[in-house]
């Protein structure tokens, strides 16, 4: 391990700690406005999926657009066990587990999708996750399960078709979701859980499994010629990617009252805004897609005052930070202006 | 002296077209072979069918007395046959350090889980395979580029990381093709050298594919030449190249 990557990595907690303290610091002297309160676990939260999905896209070299439906999985079967055992469970314990619950169920999912969508290349698996990611939803939206006196009832239809006790509880009641999950989920857990994803990533990819996934990232035959088994590592990452966003996908459910598997949140709009963050973050660059989440994220929240150009501004910030990132005068320009970077990195050279 | 690969009457037909045919050899250990033959007879498919990119429709390889015929290319690699490319297949996006620590995969394990938590473990293991990846850099002369991403290397460097790469998973075979193509003579000459020292210093077998005839008769020992697919000639480099079929094959009829 080369003495630049483990700079790398602290500069990479480094920011998500002063951001943290910062934003602790404002809330807790009051300065910050109760808005602006309520998009700091939002922002964690899709700092993370856009972690999950450049381990993905970035690191193993595959484009999906699916994983906003692993973030809907991770939002479901947690919010499902902490609503049912609301009363049952203290908060701590019960989050801790539904947090396992979550993100054990994305992994299975990223796990039971990986194996036919790795088999393909290219736009074809994008187009497929994208496909999965929707499947996911669109289930999701029509499951009633309720619990009554005789056990669990379950259907695909409505409710009636149930046939369940009037006096029995009602978990998962179709489109309109789950309601009532208790709020486990607050700023400190999200930015603690931001740091832990990030701390996986980033481990994994300074290790020999990270090594071999970005072998095959970078010419599978070869990778093959040195004896890396490509399925195997394929599936790990994907899964864990999957994982991650299932992580997401548990603060995100714990942090609204009424969970619905809405296009807003799970659909591929929802994954096209993910992948968003990654590309313009750096594609591959962990602490890139953390930075722009959250500007991303923040920024047409904060121009909402602007009401119909804040849309407008929006799309000049992105189409900026695109040249900025990749045009060739941008990086003339970055070469000549930020020299000093540069002379670090050849100096370590 | 023990026989390292022995492939018996190859044979691999792509639709009609028969690209290698009843194709035989035996090479023994420590020995350098050449495989020459003109453009599309068939010397890559060779490879492919060696490394298990293909599997041959007849014949058999046996590499150190074990039957490798059908293992995928993963398998074969770790039965002992390392290969480079034609064209250049670096993890370009990896420093050159990474490349070679790539190719050390299977020699070095510690758990995914190990990897994720740093573990004392992954600590000690990571510390060897560093160590073992500068070392084999430093035989190799390329010590100073190993923080460069690879795809920054000259030509001529790219080849031989290349060849660290294929050397660090360890094989008992080693086959390269075409290492000269694209060279000029100075680097050719430098690949020389670094063929033979590694023929000298690992005691490695090699099989290699090349055009370059001034490289080919001044290092390998044994030649087999293939034309349309099927062998053509086979023995001694002096013998096989004065032999009128291969030079008709080579320069055409006159």
């Amino acid at each position: 391990m080369t003495m630049k990557k483990i700079q790398d990595k602290y500069i990479t907690y480094g920011m998500v700690v002063i951001a943290y303290v910062l934003c602790e610091i404002l809330m807790r002297t009051g300065v910050m406005t109760s808005h602006i309160k309520g998009l700091l676990v939002p922002v964690c939260y899709y700092a993370i999926v856009a972690v999950g999905l450049n381990l993905c896209v970035g690191i193993l070299g595959e484009l999906s657009l699916g994983h906003a439906g692993f973030m809907c999985v991770g939002a479901y079967t947690s919010a499902l066990f902490s609503f049912s055992m609301k009363e049952v469970l203290p908060t701590v314990p019960r989050f801790i587990i539904a947090l396992f619950i979550g993100v054990a169920f994305s992994a299975l999912f990223g796990f039971l999708i990986g194996i036919p969508v790795l088999r393909l290349k290219g736009d074809y698996l994008a187009i497929v996750t994208l496909a999965f990611g929707e499947i996911i939803k669109n289930v999701f939206n029509s499951v009633y399960l309720g619990l009554d006196d005789k056990g669990l009832h379950f259907s695909l239809k409505d409710m009636a078709s149930m046939g369940m006790d009037p006096s029995g509880k009602i978990l998962v009641n179709g489109a309109q979701g789950i309601t009532g999950t208790p709020s486990d989920a607050n700023f400190t857990i999200a930015a603690f859980l931001l740091l832990a994803s990030l701390f996986i990533v980033q481990n994994l990819i300074d290790s020999r499994d990270g090594r071999a996934i970005m072998a095959i990232r970078d010419n599978r035959i070869a990778a093959e010629s040195n004896g890396i088994n490509i399925t195997k590592y394929k599936m790990s990452a994907f899964t864990i990617s999957a994982a991650i966003a299932g992580i997401a996908g548990v603060l995100f459910s714990h942090n609204i009252s009424t969970l619905t598997a809405t296009s807003q949140y799970f659909g591929y709009n929802a994954s096209i805004l993910i992948l968003v963050y990654v590309v313009l973050g750096g594609i591959g660059n962990i602490r890139g897609s953390v930075i722009a989440a959250m500007v991303l994220y923040l920024l047409p929240e904060l121009l909402r005052g602007l009401s119909d150009y804040r849309m407008l501004i929006y799309s000049i910030v992105l189409i900026v930070m695109m040249l900025f990132n990749w045009a060739p005068k941008a990086r003339e320009f970055r070469e000549k202006h930020f020299a000093f970077l540069k002379k670090r990195k050849e100096a370590r050279q | 002296m023990a026989t390292i690969l022995d492939a018996q009457k190859l044979s691999i037909s792509f639709g009609g077209l028969r690209a290698v045919d009843d194709f035989s050899i035996k090479i023994e250990k420590g020995e350098l072979y050449g495989l020459i033959g003109p453009n599309g007879a068939g010397k890559t498919t060779v490879f492919n069918l060696l490394t298990g990119v293909y599997k041959p429709n007849e014949g058999r390889i046996i590499l150190d007395e074990k039957d490798i015929t059908r293992l995928d290319p993963v398998h074969k690699n770790k039965a002992g046959i390392a290969r480079t490319f034609q064209n250049i297949r670096l993890y370009s996006k990896l420093s050159v350090i990474d490349n070679v620590k790539v190719g050390l995969h299977n020699q070095f394990h510690y758990s995914m889980i190990d990897g994720i938590f740093h573990t004392p473990a992954y600590k000690k293991v990571e510390k060897e395979i560093t160590d073992r990846a500068r070392e084999l850099l430093s035989v190799f002369k390329m010590e100073q580029h190993a923080d460069v991403l690879a795809s920054n290397l000259p030509y001529g460097e790219q080849r031989k990381l290349e060849i660290a790469r294929a050397m660090a998973t360890e094989p008992k075979l080693l086959l390269l093709d075409e290492p000269a193509a694209g060279m000029n003579p100075n680097e050719t000459k430098e690949l020389m050298d670094t063929i033979s020292f590694i023929r000298e210093k690992f005691g490695m077998t090699i099989l290699l594919i090349e055009h370059d005839m001034k490289l080919v008769s001044g290092i390998c020992e044994k030649l087999t030449v293939l034309n349309f697919g099927r062998m053509l000639a086979e023995g001694e480099t002096k013998e096989v190249l004065s032999n009128p079929e291969v030079i008709k094959a080579y320069l055409g009829d006159d």
